[in-house]
C-alpha cells in the first residue's frame, strides 16, 4: 500500500514539477515583453495556445517527431508575434494591453471555429512527450538564453526602452523594431510552452488559453517581480504550486489566491523580487 | 554643418513650427532663447527626428536628414540632450553612459570616453553603481549630458539645461558646455535662462509662437532693448 501511495505521489509531484517548468519558460518570455520592455500585455496566452495547437497538429497530422512539433510551434508563435506587433507596438500601456487582450480574443474565437482544430470540443488524445527531464532542461536552457539576453547589449536597450522610451530613441536605438524584437522572442517562449503543455496534458481546447489564462501568468510575474528571472521562478513556482497544495480546500483555493495577490499589491507592489512597479 | 529651412512641423493641426530657418556652424554655440511654447523643443525634437517636420529640410553636414530615422542621425553624430533630464532612473550611472554609445563598435575608445566624460563630471565616477533614479536633479542632468557625449558628437542639441537647477549646478553645466564646445563640438542650446545662454553663446535666435523673430550675435541680443525687456527681466 505504502509504495503504491508513494509511487502514485512521486508521479503527481512529477506531474506539478512539469507544469512549473512549462509555466517558467512561458512566464520568462512574459517577463521579456512586460518585464524587460515595459510593454504590458494581456495577450500571452493567444501564443501559448498557437504552440499549443501547432505542435498537436504538427505531430498528428503531419507525423512530425516531437522535437521538430516543438520547434515548429515555437517558430509559429513566433511569427504571430512579429506579426501582430508591428502594428500594435506603436500603442503603449493601456491601449497596448487592450490590443493584446482583442488578440487573445481572436485567437481563441478562431481555434473555436477552426475544424481542423477541432472546434470547441479541441483535441484530444494528443501523444504524450514532455516528461518531467525534457521540462527541466527545456526550462533551464530558456531562463540561461533569457540571462544572457538580458545582460547583452541587445538587452540593455529593452531596458532602456522600458525606462523612457523617447530618450531611448535619441540615444539611437530603433524602438520600434527592438519593440518588435522582444515582443517575437517573448511570443516563441509562449509557444514553445503552449506546445509542451499540449503533449503533457495531451488535450487541448480553446478554453484552456482565455484572457484569464494571461492573467494567471501575468500573476506569476508580478508577484515575483517584474524584469528578475528569480522573480519569474519565484513567481511560477508559487502560483503553479499553491492550488494543488489548496486542493483539500478546493472552493476557497482562488479566495487564498486572490488574498495573496492583493498583500502582495499593497505591501510589495513591485514583486517578491522585482525592484520595478506595476504601473508600465 | 546644420541648416533648416523653412520648416514646418504641427501636432494635429496645430502649427508649432511656422517655417523655421536656422543654421550652426562649425565650431559654434548657438542659442534659441523664447518664452514657454513658442517651439524651442519642438525645432530639436524635429532636428533629431523625434518629430516630423511636414514641410522644409534639415541639412547636417551636407546630407539631407529631414526624413532619416533617428539612430542614422546619431550615427551621423548630432545627438540631443532630452529636456527634464530623461535619463534611465532604474539602470546604473554606468550603463546610462553606456547607451550613449550604444552605436559604437569601437570598445576600447567607448571605455576611454567613459573616462573622459567622467573627468567632466567628477560626481558621476563616484555614483557608478547607482541606479540613475536616485542621483540628485543636477547630477542627472550631469549624466544626460554625460550619456549624449558617449557618442562622440559632432553637434549637440541641448534642450534647457538648466531647467529647474540650482545656481551652482547651472554654473558647473555651463562650464561644461564652454569646454566641449571647446574641445570642437558644435553645440545648438535652447534655454529659458537667456541671460545664462546668450553669455556662452555666439549667436542667438530669438523665437515666438513658431517663428523666428529675430537673429544676431549673442552680444547684440544681450544689448537688445526689447530683448531685455521680453526675456531678460532688465
Amino acid at each position: 500500500m505504502d509504495t503504491v501511495a508513494g509511487l502514485f505521489l512521486n508521479d503527481y509531484v512529477m506531474q506539478i514539477v512539469t507544469m512549473i517548468c512549462i509555466n517558467i519558460i512561458i512566464v520568462s518570455g512574459l517577463n521579456l515583453i512586460t518585464g524587460v520592455t515595459g510593454m504590458l500585455s494581456l495577450g500571452h496566452s493567444a501564443f501559448m495556445s498557437i504552440g499549443a495547437y501547432a505542435s498537436a497538429l504538427l505531430m498528428m497530422k503531419a507525423g512530425f517527431p516531437f522535437w521538430l512539433s516543438i520547434a515548429g510551434a515555437t517558430f509559429f508563435a513566433g511569427a504571430a508575434g512579429a506579426l501582430l506587433g508591428l502594428p500594435i507596438l506603436r500603442l503603449r500601456g493601456d491601449y497596448l494591453a487592450i490590443a493584446t487582450l482583442g488578440f487573445c480574443e481572436i485567437v481563441r474565437v478562431i481555434f473555436l471555429n477552426l475544424p481542423a482544430a477541432g472546434k470547441a470540443l479541441g483535441i484530444n488524445s494528443i501523444p504524450y512527450a514532455t516528461s518531467a527531464p525534457v521540462a527541466v532542461i527545456l526550462a533551464v536552457l530558456g531562463l540561461l538564453f533569457m540571462r544572457n539576453l538580458e545582460r547583452s547589449k541587445f538587452g540593455l536597450a529593452l531596458r532602456s526602452i522600458r525606462e523612457d522610451e523617447i530618450a531611448a530613441e535619441m540615444m539611437g536605438i530603433n524602438v520600434a523594431r527592438y519593440k518588435v524584437l522582444a515582443f517575437t522572442i517573448g511570443s516563441a517562449f509562449a509557444g514553445l510552452g503552449g506546445a509542451l503543455y499540449a503533449h503533457q496534458i495531451t488535450f487541448i481546447s480553446p478554453n484552456d488559453f482565455g484572457f484569464m489564462k494571461s492573467i494567471e501568468l501575468l500573476c506569476m510575474l508580478v508577484l515575483g517581480g517584474m524584469g528578475s528571472l528569480i522573480g519569474v521562478v519565484a513567481g511560477t513556482v508559487t502560483l503553479t504550486a499553491i492550488p494543488e497544495i489548496l486542493r483539500f480546500a478546493s472552493e476557497y483555493r482562488m479566495v487564498t489566491y486572490g488574498t495573496v495577490l492583493i498583500f502582495m499589491m499593497v505591501f510589495r507592489p513591485q514583486g517578491l523580487f522585482g525592484n520595478i512597479r506595476v504601473n508600465v | 554643418m546644420l541648416k533648416l529651412d523653412s520648416v514646418c512641423t504641427r501636432y494635429g493641426n496645430i502649427y508649432a513650427l511656422k517655417g523655421v530657418s536656422i543654421h550652426v556652424n562649425e565650431g559654434e554655440i548657438v542659442t534659441i532663447i523664447g518664452a514657454n511654447g513658442a517651439g524651442k523643443s519642438t525645432t530639436l525634437n524635429t532636428i533629431s527626428g523625434i518629430v516630423r517636420s511636414v514641410s522644409g529640410s534639415v541639412f547636417f553636414n551636407g546630407a539631407d536628414i529631414t526624413s532619416m530615422p533617428t539612430e542614422k542621425i546619431v550615427e551621423s553624430g548630432l545627438i540631443q540632450v532630452p529636456e527634464g533630464r530623461e535619463i534611465f532612473p532604474l539602470l546604473t550611472v554606468y550603463e546610462n553612459l553606456i547607451l550613449g554609445a550604444y552605436l559604437r563598435k569601437d570598445k576600447a575608445a567607448v571605455a576611454k570616453d567613459v573616462e573622459y566624460v567622467t573627468g567632466l563630471f567628477p560626481r558621476l565616477s563616484e555614483r557608478f553603481k547607482q541606479l540613475g533614479g536616485t542621483l540628485s536633479g543636477g547630477e542627472q542632468q550631469m549624466l544626460a549630458i554625460a550619456r549624449a557625449l558617449m557618442s562622440k558628437p559632432k553637434l549637440l542639441l541641448m534642450d534647457e539645461p538648466s531647467l529647474g537647477l540650482s545656481p551652482i549646478y547651472v554654473q558647473n553645466i555651463f562650464s561644461v558646455i564652454k569646454e566641449i564646445n571647446k574641445e570642437g563640438t558644435a553645440v545648438l542650446l535652447v534655454e529659458q535662462n537667456a541671460n545664462m545662454a546668450l553669455s556662452v553663446a555666439s549667436r542667438g535666435y530669438v523665437m515666438e509662437t513658431g517663428k523666428i523673430i529675430m537673429e544676431d550675435k549673442a552680444s547684440n541680443l544681450l544689448d537688445n532693448e526689447s530683448v531685455r525687456a521680453a526675456y531678460l527681466g532688465i
